[in-house]
């Protein structure tokens, strides 16, 4: 896997371009569509920089309404549609191709309505993970799943990629906290699924809608649980002498009864990394450190974290710094928190998002070190140890010629290595293109068959992110079948240097 | 329902289900038949999952459980309490209720989608469930998720296939994300309230930062007084404080001297939970039972609104969002009255035990807006294209 390819974009949708934008245009307004070669350049990729593509057009309708007028006009002429949400998909989710048309709802950024009787709000979906969260704070509320992106990323994208964040052990991840979107198909039709009340009667949509990449409809709406804030939160930081003791501690803790809202890991590369940039007072004298947060009023913190320390004692930690003030907190978290920033400081570097049983960590991590080796690339890595989902770094330079190939090799060699060990390619970000061609070690052509034909049912011409999630080829004849005639220029996608 | 095939193996199965497909013979699939909701027609081959059993694998360091679909699921609670862990959804045994025996399987509770009390704060079958392979109506082998609780990747088929009863495919095995069972139980017992008021009150503790992991109200039950249960799990001291504050916090929305008591003996406290777990005060008593789902603020509403016209009996849980209610009128007098009420505010009602005044032509489950509908069936086409999945079930 070093060069994501992507579908030539039809000469025949190409060469009818100016009839095209005018139809946006009569749809949804001059000021809402943008097409000019140098104005949608600002969406050629989304957080997977190294793959860019413009798209024919952009549009940024205000409504349900204008969404399913713009999703009719693509039906009509057949035209591959991209959702947008804010653009920060590490796995290419929002990529373009050169005749397609984005559709994102950033406009649509209101909360419709809030209940917190109920707990629940309805929100449009172009707001922002941290927007929602923050409309409800002041009642003592928040919204659970909180992807490191949530101060940009949408609403609606953490519903096409099922984001999750740091505190699933105890929330869970999207999917968990969503009772209801409004989505558009692509023949316009605005369908409901879902609402405040639980479950639904039959079948759950809502269950394979989230997650399901954009590629079934356009949500424009969505109703959250909210849940009330606890009464405080404190972590404790251990550090350890190798990551073997650090899982173990891990194990020792989840087996405990107590249940975290946040256990992260960091190995040593990251601690140095993060220490060096943030100046957190990380003991850089360990191997893997841990930081265990847990919930409640100061006395059941007290409790847990008494609970925790008598776990870890266990297995002779070097340091063990339990927080007892919100300035000692925002400290401890403050080198985790900075972790991508400082690894950008020092290299170019790719995020994998691989999950394993956390019983594999030790397993894992030995085996990504002698991988490291092999491809002489350093990787350091942070991650969520509760739920077994590894974010490793791979350290690159993408001026070096052929090391950002190196490094996507190294990348789905480990993401192989998750597959194999029980676990699986993405645990939160997405497949999107980046994974999409690795499907293949994870399922088999019946396990995707029977996927695909989900996708037939809400889009059967194939035309909302096509080229993304399945492999090339294992989509190819839906992808083709309703494809205007004639291929445009190849190479729209090749990597940015 | 005499069994007419036990696979002993998913290649087996898989081998039964393309001789049905092929000859477009519908099967009937279950797995302990303790949860028999809906309505089937007379199908003369029963497919029964309960050979495959078996734990496959469990990982208490990683809070899971993978298990073959027949696995009896009083099995796996035994091993899940060795370890001092469960299910989260507090799966329920309806036996009593719906008037069956036997021993219900792990690949039922998946398949039926029935969540207990927790849910509320712990999420229902469908949030634990993380991982399944099932049988297609081809007779394809097929898997979807996995055995971490962290997985984007493809689409969740669990999810689907979670609440599907059997139309969509037979699993044949289900991962399931676990949770430490918590080592205390404290309880919050209120009796005399009315509806609304009850309902006022588990809105208030819900939306606390207590932590509340059970919210029942029973309109009567044995002693005729109105019973409000509020649970909070966890450590003994964290529990022992919750439940105290929750005691305060509640005061500004009960009734001067409102008849508030904690419960901490342990024995009790499980029995009153599984009281409403399982629906006790309604198994032997005759009458159609019906489960509703609505917001919870409207649950009073819409029991009033139903009372108004049939005679009824009501037990709140999941904070009011879950209704069961028991009714001797004839499902043909009842169903309008309730679906009416329900639809008039959001929601949906199902038929889950149908009384001596049955009527066939209601539909046990709750019909659905039409593109939804329209949606589930194309759905289900593409998952068994010959239509031989417990056909008759979930609308087809």
């Amino acid at each position: 896997m070093t060069a994501i390819a992507m579908p030539e974009a039809s000469s025949a949708i190409l060469a009818r371009k100016d009839e095209i934008v005018a139809r946006l245009i009569d749809a949804i307004g001059v000021d809402a569509v943008i097409h000019d070669p140098e104005e949608t350049l600002a969406y050629e990729c989304d957080a997977l920089v190294a793959y860019r593509c413009p798209p024919l057009a952009v549009c940024l309708p205000a409504s349900t309404g204008e969404v399913a007028k713009l999703l009719r006009i693509c039906n009509d002429l057949n035209l591959p549609v991209i959702p947008r949400g804010s653009g920060t998909s590490l796995a290419g989710g929002a990529l373009p191709t050169a005749d397609s048309i984005v559709i994102g709802v950033a406009r649509l950024n209101r909360v419709l309505e809030t209940d917190f009787e109920n707990r629940f709000m309805r929100v449009e979906a172009g707001m922002t993970n941290l927007a929602v969260s923050g409309a409800v704070a002041a009642h003592g509320f928040f919204y659970a799943p909180d992807p490191s992106s949530q101060l940009a990323c949408a609403i609606a994208g953490n519903v096409a990629m099922n984001s999750g964040g740091a505190h699933c052990l105890k929330y869970g991840v999207t999917t968990n906290n969503l009772l209801g979107v409004t989505l558009v198909t692509l023949e316009g039709e605005i369908v409901e699924v879902g609402g405040p009340h639980l479950d639904p009667a039959g079948y759950d949509l809502l269950g394979v809608i989230c997650g399901s990449e954009g590629q079934f409809g356009i949500v424009t709406e969505a109703v959250l649980k909210i849940l009330p804030k606890p009464e405080g939160a404190r972590p404790i930081l251990l550090g350890f002498d190798a990551n073997e003791i650090a899982g173990a501690c891990v194990a020792d803790i989840i087996r405990s009864g107590v249940l975290p809202v946040a256990m992260e890991f960091m190995d040593k590369p990251a601690i140095i990394a993060c220490e060096n940039f943030a100046k957190a007072g990380y003991p850089t004298d360990v191997e893997a450190l841990l930081i265990v947060e847990v919930e409640g009023s100061d006395a059941e913190i007290a409790e847990q974290l008494a609970k925790i320390r008598e776990i870890a004692a266990r297995h002779a930690p070097k340091v063990m710094r339990e927080s007892h003030s919100a300035v000692q907190s925002d400290l401890i978290w403050k080198g985790r928190k900075a972790a991508f920033g400082a690894m950008g400081q020092i290299a170019d570097y790719m995020c994998m998002d691989g999950t394993i049983p956390t019983s594999q960590l030790p397993f894992v991590l030995k085996r990504m070190g002698e991988m490291s080796a092999q491809y002489g690339l350093g990787v350091a890595n942070v991650f969520h140890a509760g739920d077994g989902n590894l974010h490793p770094l791979i350290l690159y330079d993408a001026n070096k010629p052929g090391d950002q190939e190196k490094c996507e090799e190294f990348g789905a060699a480990i993401l192989k290595l998750c597959v194999e060990v029980g676990g699986c390619l993405t645990g939160e970000h997405g497949v999107g293109v980046e994974k999409r061609d690795l499907m293949v070690h994870q399922f088999n052509e019946a396990d995707l068959e029977m996927q695909m034909r989900v996708k037939d049912v809400f889009d059967p011409k194939w035309l909302l992110n096509p080229a993304k999630v399945f492999p090339m080829a294992a989509s190819h004849s839906r992808r083709t079948a309703n494809r205007p005639a004639g291929n445009g220029p190849a190479g729209n996608h090749e990597k940015a240097a | 329902m005499p069994v007419t095939a036990r696979p002993a193996s998913e290649e087996e199965l898989a081998d039964v289900v393309r001789d049905h497909a092929a000859r477009r013979a519908p099967m009937r699939i279950f797995g302990g038949g303790t949860r028999p909701v809906g309505d089937v027609p007379e199908i003369a081959a029963a497919v029964s999952a309960c050979g495959l059993s078996g734990i496959t694998l469990y990982e208490p360091d990683a809070l899971t459980l993978v298990a073959k679909a027949g696995t009896p699921l009083a099995a796996i609670e035994t091993a899940l309490a060795a370890e001092g862990q469960h299910l989260p959804f507090e799966p329920a045994d309806h036996r009593a209720l719906l008037g069956t025996d036997g021993s219900s399987t792990i690949g039922g509770v998946a398949a039926a989608g029935i969540s207990g009390p927790r849910r509320i704060q712990a999420g229902s079958t469908r949030d634990s469930l993380i991982g399944l392979r099932f049988v297609s109506g081809e007779g394809e082998i097929i898997k979807n998720g996995g055995r971490v609780m962290k997985n984007v990747t493809g689409y969740d088929l669990v999810k689907l296939l979670c609440g599907s009863h059997g139309t969509l495919g037979i699993l044949t095995e289900v991962s399931f994300k676990l949770l430490p069972k918590p080592s205390t139980t404290g309880m919050l017992r209120i009796e005399g309230l009315d509806d609304a008021t009850a309902i006022t009150a588990l809105t208030r503790a819900l939306g606390s930062p207590f932590d509340v992991s059970g919210a029942a109200h029973a309109q009567t039950r044995p002693e005729g007084r109105p019973l409000t249960l509020i649970r909070v799990e966890g450590l003994p001291e964290s529990v022992a404080y919750r439940t105290e504050r929750l005691r305060e916090w509640l005061a500004p929305v009960l009734p001067a001297g409102a008849d508030i008591a904690i419960e901490s003996d342990a024995a009790k406290t499980a029995a009153g939970w599984q009281w409403v777990r399982d629906v006790e005060g309604f198994a032997g008593k005759p009458g159609s039972v019906w489960k509703l789902s609505v917001k919870p603020t409207d649950g009073p509403g819409v029991v009033a609104d139903i009372a108004r016209a049939v005679d009824c009996r009501a037990l709140y849980d999941w904070g009011g969002g879950l209704i069961w209610l028991l009714t001797p009128a004839p499902d043909a007098e009842a169903a309008p009255v309730i679906r009416g009420a329900v639809n008039a505010r959001g929601g949906h009602a199902t038929l889950m035990r149908r009384g001596a005044a049955s009527d066939p032509a209601v539909p046990a489950f709750h019909p659905e807006a039409a593109r939804i509908a329209a949606l589930s069936q194309a759905l289900r086409r593409k998952f068994d294209p010959a239509g031989i999945l417990n056909p008759g079930l979930m609308g087809r």
